[in-house]
């Protein structure tokens, strides 16, 4: 249910989204607007049923919605937008800049920007106190060489680095899209080794080639929904408890966890769960004093193994 | 009830606009239908109603109706609420339908679809060049999964102060801290907000999450002051800049492991002595982090120098064993 104050914010678009179409179809407004047929006639009557009493009564808008199709005859003062606000124009620049720095949109990126910005005048003060930026993976010709792949519609070949098991793959790959989330650009595809629709951390491919085969990712394949997060608990993960010292914290904030618990004096009990104990095994390693891991125990011998192994070079 | 609400707030709108001068509570009454006849509840009625047209971005003048009269009166110009002729080439277009994917589910996502519907408003032929769209590169996305991000955005447009509790790394308790808000930084996928710290009357900058509980305003709208050439990014850039690698060290790596430490590697040879080994020059910054990831490999690497390097990876290791 939209709020009284929402559904004056939506009507307020809705006249002028009409009034510069002259004419436009009722399904194509109410997709736009993301409501349905019904919703958009309700907000049509409201905007018709609207009159001003005094000093002599009249109807200061005039519509139809015949055959599919809204006009409206009269507007008044409501025919133009209202202005965008201090957070809808933040949000827009924002958003803009940071395709900037990402180099999507190319030559058109700036020029919407300085439009925007002598459109929202003080309202766009806000949004310089908001800014992106990632590290670009660029220095191995890496991200070149997969975008030219992507637009080429080309199957790429790469040799991509695995952390938790120190171990270099290769594959082929039918590149989907590419895209920047939480620090990191992803190249989304099919692998063809694992038939699957897979991610790959471009800082993390060691060499991509391009292919003279057309890319073909089956019509099956559906992209990650990234919105929802990166991380992806699944049934076959172990289920790890690591104590950590003070000086050890920062791993809560690196690795998602399932729980985590205070213990006192600065340390945590963290259970996180992996697919990949190599990855535990590592970061045990990493930790050395500061974190001990409590669960599962075969992985904590694993541990011990490793670092007497390790150590045993040094004698 | 919500649908005469919006009716009677649409119709004060189209009557404002419509006239000239300024009108007194009692005219807009007398025009828009639906206020209550008795005078108190008409009052709380309709100081409600400015306050939702003011909280959309309605810019609700006030001054006097009249020069013969001392009542206040109430009007909308147009040029302050109308938004400017926008017209945009069909590349800009398709960005536009970019840019709004951006936030996703994130914070300013609801501000971002609502700025689009109002330019979509503007303009007639918004067409989007597909071409863009499907050369459209590396698509950036924003998350806020922090919840301090919508209190902390919101100070820092209203430039307001605010107090929260900030978990330092290493250290056991939260410390409370009073903050002047000058701008939030999406830096490597992580938020930061910087500004003046008052206890410490010096620039700070903190990350979002690692602040724990509500983050609190601490002063009214427009008291803080932003200095001149206040650049946000240079310092969170600052403040995580990673120190310079100036030292060498060689190490031996198992031949086929050690894949990241061999991606940075200046030099890579076999090892005479040691069959199956290669010998690695790498640079690094500060032998504590760097032992820590070099133990991380387990038996697959060695140090051979330096010695604090060598040292300090050899304690790591015996605190596993601890």
């Amino acid at each position: 249910m939209v709020t009284s104050a929402e559904r004056l914010r939506r009507l307020l678009a809705l006249v002028p989204y009409v009034v510069a179409r002259r004419a436009v179809g009722l399904a194509e407004t109410a997709a736009t607007f993301g409501m349905t047929e019904r919703e958009l006639i309700d907000d049509l009557n409201l905007v018709w049923c609207v009159e001003l009493k005094a000093p002599e009564p009249y109807c200061p808008i005039d519509l139809s919605y015949e055959d599919g199709e809204i006009t409206i005859s009269q507007a008044e003062s409501i025919a133009r937008p209202l202005r965008l606000g201090a957070d809808e124009a933040s949000a827009l620049l924002v958003a803009l800049r940071t395709l900037a720095e990402t180099g999507g949109g190319g030559s058109a990126v700036p020029r919407l920007i300085a439009k925007i910005e002598g459109a929202a005048g003080a309202a766009a003060a806000a949004s310089s106190q908001v800014t992106f930026q990632i590290d670009r993976p660029n220095e191995r010709g890496v991200t070149a060489t997969i975008t030219a792949a992507l637009h080429a519609g080309k199957r790429v070949h790469l040799r991509y680095y695995v952390p938790g098991r120190d171990e270099a793959t290769e594959r082929d790959v039918d590149p989907m899209r590419l895209f920047a989330i939480e620090g990191h650009t992803y190249l989304e595809g099919w692998c063809r080794r694992a038939e699957g629709v897979r991610l790959f951390r471009l800082d993390r491919v060691l060499d991509a080639v391009v292919l003279d085969v057309a890319a073909s990712v089956p019509e099956t394949a559906e992209s990650v929904d990234v919105d929802a997060g990166l991380f992806r608990p699944s049934d076959a993960d172990i289920r790890v408890e690591l104590d950590l010292a003070p000086g050890a914290r920062w791993v809560v904030e690196y690795y998602p966890c399932e729980s985590v618990t205070e213990l006192g004096d600065g340390r945590l009990r963290a259970v996180l769960r992996t697919p990949d104990a190599g990855l535990v095994r590592r970061l045990a390693l990493r930790l050395g004093e500061d974190g001990r891991v409590v669960s599962p125990p075969a992985l904590a011998a694993e541990v011990r193994a490793a670092a007497s192994a390790a150590l045993a070079l040094y004698d | 009830m919500s649908k005469r609400r919006t009716e009677r707030l649409l119709s004060i709108v189209v009557l404002l606009l419509s006239s000239n001068r300024y009108l007194t509570a009692e005219q807009i009454r007398a025009a828009v239908s639906g206020y209550p006849e008795q005078e108190e509840p008409f009052k709380r009625m309709f100081e409600r109603d400015k306050e939702e047209l003011r909280d959309l971005g309605i810019p609700l003048e006030t001054g006097r109706a009249s020069q013969f009269d001392d009542d206040l009166g109430y009007r909308i110009t147009r040029q302050d609420y109308e938004l400017p002729e926008i017209s945009l080439e069909p590349d800009e277009a398709a960005v536009l339908g970019l840019a709004f994917r951006v936030w996703q589910s994130a914070e300013l996502a609801g501000a971002a679809a609502g700025a689009l519907l109002k330019l979509k408003a503007a303009s007639r032929d918004l067409q989007d060049d597909e071409t863009v769209t499907q050369r459209r590169g590396i698509e950036p996305r924003l998350t806020t999964q922090e919840p301090a991000f919508g209190p902390l955005w919101e100070a820092v447009r209203d430039r307001r102060p605010v107090t929260f509790e900030h978990q330092s790394p290493g250290r056991s308790d939260a410390t409370k801290r009073i903050l002047e808000p000058w701008g939030v930084v999406n830096r490597r996928g992580r938020w930061y907000v910087a500004g003046h710290d008052r206890a410490r009357n010096a620039p700070r900058v903190f990350r979002m999450d690692r602040i724990t509980g509500p983050v609190r305003l601490a002063g009214p709208p427009g008291s803080v002051q932003v200095p001149e050439g206040t650049d946000v990014r240079e310092l969170v850039k600052d403040w995580d800049r990673a120190p310079a690698r100036d030292r060498t060290a060689i190490l031996g790596i198992r031949e086929n492991t050690g894949i990241g430490l061999r991606r940075d590697a200046r030099e890579s040879v076999p090892a005479k002595d040691r069959p199956g080994w290669d010998k690695v020059t790498v640079s690094f910054a500060d032998s504590g982090w760097y032992a820590h990831y070099l133990a991380s490999f387990g038996p697959d690497v060695i140090v051979l120098d330096p010695l604090d390097l060598r040292e300090a990876v050899i304690t790591r290791l015996k605190g596993v064993l601890a």
